[in-house]
């Protein structure tokens, strides 16, 4: 599997660059990419979701903004330019500094949030040999990228000064932290089983063997420890509760306005992204398509995989479990601080660690 | 979480200001709350910020012109503050009322109930994390509304229910209308329940929560569902049967602790949908034997009670609301007091949520399903 900076890098080769200047060209390229990949998923996300919780809510969602006058149908595509106006509002409402306010953290508390989505992607493939740097850590990096967030969030609420912000603040800590431990002790099964932590290596398992969803029972505990995990990760409901609207007013995101809140938002939807793509990657058969679910058909059938087809079916996949958390968000109520612990620590964690033993009897026996 | 199993480690309290600009406090409370990390220790809660002298007012208004101020006391639930006022005014008068009114004026309080209901377990469920629950909700107050439009052109603040009869009689195919939302609505509430009722987070974050127990909620005078929520069947429109109520039949739910002990918030909550099923059997009678008649005969050309005081009860959706009026004979009353069912209901919330968490504090104030425009008067 290669990676976009290195077949960048042979691109600029005939070019004669020094390497240092085609190394940073390069990595700009990509940077650009991923930013207008979080910018764009954010965008049609939103609508999407405003689409979806209208249609769970029996509503019909923004109807009235367009692009250039074209207004859309009159039932689902209306209100099509509704998330690019909210942007533009965003991006030009006054950006207040609470007096107060530890105005150095406050500022830095979105980029330390952002970056930690952004660097995240450095390891996310969107394809076969499509990802920015593969690592032979790269599951790992994920998992360690994911987690520099909260850092932001506890500075964020912190720096507000506002006893809101604080509580939500140290609710997203904690609830942040404790749902690493399964959601770790869930990624380490399918490396446990293939035996490496490169991203394509476990896809190729999937692709010589199954789905690792489909690999024993107890792999699709894992999947839904490890998706409802990155809910929590995520904090969506029914995990908000750092920024439990009716209680916190939004918690940690009290105090921002303008731009600096649009960037928390940008991240909140980037992390739904890499949550739903490193779980169809772990668990879904990653760019494979559903026909290699169980590697039952002759490999003649297989007209529909390939580099762009993969693009195709992973993006599908990881689509699928956005509204998958978009149904959850507007089905449920919000969990209670002490059950929301309880059920990481007193139900996730046991389970985890149970299907790590049977996972590895299961290897020891069928493989 | 309750009161014994506080941790042993306490740190230094808290004081946090909820509202009165707060999206759970159900309008302008005020909640002081002092908090040892999430666990909350004491609550004051302040009131006030709704004041707008009703009953002062009321002091210098004729009997006919305190009808619109009634309206905005319990502004979810106005027609049944228009028919509690005008049943007081109408035992002050000692006049009679034609069938027809009577009949009128149920099948609309019994409308109200539900729109009211609706707007209590929708908000309900707003405020421990649901969403889609209070837009259905409103969704079907809304043909409620429109019924009401039908009748009396307003929506929220109706001024429908005069001393002696009500503004206009029944819209042409008002009954019809009625009839149809019944059939829509009834269906609907085993749909509250599927996504609301027995949705396994919300049973959790409401099931065993703040517990009025029947001594405590008889104490501080708790009426309404939340009393029968703890298991006492105390209806006025069972115990006391004003206007014609004893004629109908229907039974009073009151909480049974299925899902946990009971007088929990989710006995409050699912009292208010089994209400709302009893509200539609008792339409359906009485849009069945609705008689005719002239709607405006029994209002008196000038009220003008003898002198003589009154207090008179009525079941509202949020508990027993209790009009005293004292009249010195004059067109004004010489003092009008309300007993306000919110309020006295209010009064036993920190009673109940100290010691819980900051979410529950939330849910219980969801539970007691407060209007602060009665509160606060």
């Amino acid at each position: 599997m290669t990676s976009s900076i290195d077949t960048l890098l042979l691109s600029f080769s005939p070019l004669n660059l020094p390497y240092s200047v085609a190394v940073v060209i390069s990595i700009l390229i990509n940077g650009v990419f991923i930013f207008l990949l979080m910018a764009l998923f954010a965008t049609v996300a939103v609508y999407f979701e405003r689409k979806v919780s209208a249609f769970m809510q029996d509503r019909l969602g923004p109807m009235e903004a367009g692009i250039f006058g074209f207004k859309g149908g009159k039932k689902f595509w209306g209100g099509i330019g509704q998330t690019i106006a909210d942007a533009i509002k965003l991006l030009t409402t006054e950006d207040i500094l609470p007096n107060d306010a530890d105005k150095k953290l406050m500022i830095i508390a979105p980029f330390i949030i952002f970056m930690g989505a952004l660097l995240t992607f450095i390891g996310i493939p969107f394809s076969d040999g499509i990802i920015i740097s593969n690592f032979n850590i790269g599951v790992f990096y994920v998992m360690a990228m994911s987690s520099v967030g909260v850092i932001g969030i506890i500075l964020a609420g912190w720096a507000s000064n506002n006893k809101w912000s604080l509580y939500g603040a140290m609710r997203s800590a904690a609830q942040i932290i404790s749902y690493e431990i399964p959601l770790g002790l869930s990624i380490l099964l399918p490396v446990l089983v293939v035996g490496s932590l490169e991203i394509g290596d476990i896809v190729g398992w999937q692709a010589q063997h199954r789905w690792f969803i489909f690999h024993s029972p107890f792999m699709f505990i894992a999947f839904f420890i490890f998706f409802v995990s990155g809910l929590a990760e995520t904090n969506r409901t029914p995990f908000d509760i750092p920024e439990a609207e009716s209680e916190l007013v939004a918690g940690w995101m009290t105090e921002y306005s303008g731009f600096r809140w649009a960037i928390f938002f940008l991240s909140e939807y980037a992390n739904m992204l890499i949550v739903s793509i490193i779980s169809s990657v772990l668990f879904l058969g990653g760019w494979l398509s559903p026909m290699r679910i169980f590697n039952i058909f002759p490999q003649s059938w297989l007209f529909f995989d390939g580099v762009v087809w993969g693009i195709f079916w992973l993006f599908t996949k990881a689509l699928f479990l956005v509204f998958v958390m978009m149904w959850f968000r507007w089905t449920f109520p919000r969990l209670r601080v002490d059950q929301l612990m309880h059920l990481c620590w007193k139900v996730f964690i046991p389970f985890a660690l149970a299907n790590l033993f049977f996972v590895s009897i299961w290897e020891l026996i069928f493989s | 979480m309750s009161n014994q199993d506080k941790s042993i480690i306490k740190a230094e309290e808290m004081v946090l200001n909820m509202g009165p600009q707060h999206p759970s406090t159900h309008g302008v409370l005020r909640l002081k709350i002092h908090t040892d990390g999430e666990v909350v220790s004491k609550i004051e809660p302040i009131m006030g910020y709704l004041h707008r002298c009703f009953e002062k007012h009321c002091e210098n208004l004729s009997y006919e012109q305190i009808v619109p101020y009634t309206d905005r006391c319990d502004y979810l639930a106005s027609m049944h503050m228009n028919h509690s006022y005008a049943i007081a005014v109408e035992k002050l008068l000692e006049i009679e009322i034609p069938e027809r009114v009577e009949y009128i004026r149920i099948i609309v309080a019994e409308l109200q109930r539900i729109a009211s209901h609706l707007v209590a377990i929708g908000a309900f469920g707003l405020d421990v994390g649901a969403i889609t629950p209070f837009t259905w909700a409103l969704r079907d107050r809304e043909r409620i509304l429109d019924l009401f439009e039908m009748l009396c052109g307003a929506r929220l603040l109706y001024n429908y229910i005069w001393p002696g009869g009500v503004s206009h009689d029944l819209a042409p195919k008002f009954v019809h209308h009625t009839n149809e939302f019944l059939d829509y609505f009834e269906p609907m509430i085993k749909e509250y329940d599927q996504i609301l009722s027995g949705n396994i987070i919300f049973v959790e974050r409401t099931a065993d929560v703040g517990i009025i127990t029947p001594e405590v909620g008889i104490n501080f005078g708790v009426t309404g569902p939340s009393l029968r929520g703890s298991g006492i069947p105390h209806d006025l429109r069972k115990d006391e049967p004003y206007s014609i109520y004893d004629k109908f039949d229907f039974d009073v739910p009151v909480g049974k602790g299925m899902m946990g002990s009971v007088g929990d918030c989710w006995d409050r909550y699912w009292v208010r949908m089994r209400e709302m099923e009893e509200s539609i059997k008792i339409l359906r009678q009485a849009l069945g034997r609705i008689p005719s008649g002239d709607v405006h005969s029994a209002i008196p050309k000038k009220v003008r009670p003898s002198k003589g005081e009154i207090y008179s009860r009525y079941e509202t959706a949020r508990g027993d609301v209790g009009f005293y009026i004292r009249s010195g004979g004059k067109n004004i009353p010489q003092r009008l007091k309300m007993r306000s069912p919110a309020f006295c209901n209010l009064s036993v919330f920190s009673e109940i949520s100290e010691g819980w968490m900051m979410s529950d504090v939330i849910t219980i104030l969801g539970s007691l399903d407060i209007v602060l425009g009665e509160i606060d008067r």
